[in-house]
């Protein structure tokens, strides 16, 4: 993986709580992971992925973790499709 | 600043502290007991008159929404529904407010407050269309706005429709916290406050409640206008309990008294809120029972001292209905009506579907909000991830849907029934969180009166039923 160069948008990643540090109520199945916080922002040196970074975030905050991914996209889509909707309210045209 | 110590048990101990700092407002003025306050005098107190919220929305595109009447599910109702039956349904299109959803107007006198009192930005702690409704009214108001949302399992899976209030809130240019399952989120909203000295823009605040409030008297004024009388019911989706309190009270403030409100919610009884593997088994990520009884049956459980949304003080009616029946009446609204919106908008419409059939036809229900949709939060997107969850969907009998296994998507209107929720039941179990909180016999007058307010209900009852439970 080569250097992500200074100024890219990225996404950062930290530990904020270890299993061991977590609230005390939490079910069994949440309580064996640790609490995990994920940003982005503008990389503020060159870097590669799995780094610790500091990245400055849209709003200007310096936050501090480890480099994941530059250029994080958003891929959420409408789904792969759902025949049990297409025959809903065509009733009477049919 | 001296380095303080960040630990979850060392910020979590300073929340009052660091709430206070937040707000700008002191909550131990209206205390009256670990119970009771003065909940009238503390929503006064916010400063606003009705006429100057309207006023700071429509600074900020929010309100004065449209009320369409669904002349053709009203019609599909009344062809199965009794004899005379078959209640004409109005929905107030709540898509239209600037960020797209009615959570525009709880942000808005939030925003307003956080730049009249100097704050350099504000900070919610939400998964819902309230983040991109604060960061959308922060814009405008030129504040700094954070949103903390709990967003992705431990498989690093992210809820579709919770990626898409993620993309939202950065479009209108918010820095977006965004975090695996667990409730901790309010550890992170406490540090972030401390951090940065933001304003706490807590969906709870008056602020938030008196914002919803010009919903109640707008669709009002627009029933009134339309059809010459009062709505006989309005449905209200509910979760933490905001929508419900500040439009019963809109409702209250155009002089409404005979209006029935009912809330309604998805039900997912069985899976765990707060559950790693429940998280993306869930295909509501609000509105649901979740944080609908929870919250109706204890709201001071929330990142403020006192909560100043209480449904239980107004509601008449709960209203419980299934992931497949909302996801149903999504698809009608949008074939029948030519309305394409998002469906946790769309579960008071479901409920309104089973009480417009059992109204007269000379009867009005209206549905008090819809919510955009698109790639993430539409039905189709969430039908087909709950799929590769592991969830089945088929077309069927909406009675057989269990949450987090089975979405049986009705197939006909006349399959569409709901299930009603015993209101009795939930002010017994208010009054066993009020007694966990406070013991029963250190309560006062004061205390009481304030219960039989806080249930709807008298004195005499909730001395009557505090003493069935004892027994």
């Amino acid at each position: 993986m080569g250097l992500i160069a200074k100024g890219t948008w990225v996404e950062i990643e930290e530990t904020i709580l270890r299993p061991e540090e977590r609230a005390p109520t939490l079910p069994e199945d949440t309580r064996k992971t640790p609490l995990v916080m994920r940003v982005s922002g503008f990389l503020l040196e060159d870097a590669s992925i799995g780094d610790a970074v500091t990245v400055s975030t849209m709003i200007g905050r310096e936050l501090s973790g480890r480099l994941r991914v530059a250029n994080p996209s958003y891929s959420h889509s409408f789904g792969t499709i759902v025949p049990e909707l297409l025959t809903i309210g065509t009733e009477a045209a049919r | 600043m001296s380095p303080r110590d960040t630990s979850y048990q060392a910020v979590v101990s300073r929340k009052n502290e660091i709430m206070k700092a937040a707000m700008g407002m002191d909550y131990e003025s209206f205390v009256q007991s670990p119970i009771a306050f003065d909940y009238e005098r503390m929503m006064r107190e916010t400063g606003y008159s009705h006429e100057d919220i309207v006023r700071i929305q429509r600074e900020t595109k929010v309100g004065d929404t449209p009320l369409f009447e669904l002349r053709n599910i009203t019609e599909a109702v009344r062809k199965t529904a009794g004899k005379g039956k078959g209640a004409r349904i109005f929905v107030k299109d709540e898509a239209a407010n600037a960020s797209g959803s009615f959570k525009a107007r709880r942000a808005s006198i939030s925003a307003y407050e956080a730049a009249k009192k100097g704050y350099k930005g504000i900070i919610a702690a939400t998964s819902g269309n309230y983040g991109a409704a604060v960061a959308s009214q922060a814009a405008q108001r030129g504040l700094k706005c954070i949103i903390v949302q709990e967003v992705f399992d431990s498989r690093g899976v992210c809820q579709p429709e919770i990626i898409e209030k993620s993309r939202a809130c950065e479009a209108y240019g918010a820095e977006v916290l965004r975090l695996s399952v667990g409730p901790e989120l309010f550890y992170v909203l406490l540090r972030t406050l401390e951090e940065t000295g933001f304003f706490n823009a807590s969906l709870y605040t008056p602020f938030g409640i008196r914002g919803v409030e010009t919903l109640g008297t707008e669709l009002v004024a627009q029933v009134r206008e339309r059809c010459g009388k009062d709505p006989d019911a309005v449905v209200i989706t509910h979760a933490g309990g905001g929508n419900l309190t500040g439009t019963a009270r809109g409702l209250g403030i155009a002089g409404c008294a005979n209006t029935r409100i009912v809330a309604c919610s998805v039900d997912l009884g069985g899976l765990h809120m707060a559950s790693d593997r429940d998280f993306n088994r869930k295909s509501f990520t609000t509105g649901h029972t979740g944080f609908g009884v929870p919250f109706a049956t204890w709201p001071d459980r929330v990142d403020v001292p006192r909560n100043a949304a209480r449904s239980l003080r107004y509601m008449d009616e709960y209203q419980l209905v299934t992931q497949g029946e909302v996801f149903y009446i999504t698809e009608l609204l949008t074939k029948l009506e030519g309305l394409e919106r998002g469906p946790a908008g769309n579960t008071s419409l479901t409920a309104a579907v089973t009480l417009a059939r059992q109204m007269g036809r000379d009867e009005i229900v209206v549905v008090q909000e819809t919510e955009y949709t698109g790639a993430g939060k539409h039905h189709n997107s969430q039908l087909s991830f709950a799929r590769e969850n592991g969830v089945e969907v088929r077309r069927g009998d909406p009675a057989d849907n269990v949450p987090g296994k089975a979405i049986v998507i009705p197939e006909v209107l006349d399959q569409v029934r709901g299930k009603v929720q015993d209101m009795g039941k939930l002010r017994l179990s208010y009054l066993r969180n009020a007694a966990k909180a406070h013991p029963v016999g250190l309560w006062t007058e004061g205390d009481y009166s304030f219960l039989a307010a806080d249930l709807k209900m008298d004195v005499a009852w909730v001395k009557k039923a505090i003493k069935e439970l004892d027994n």
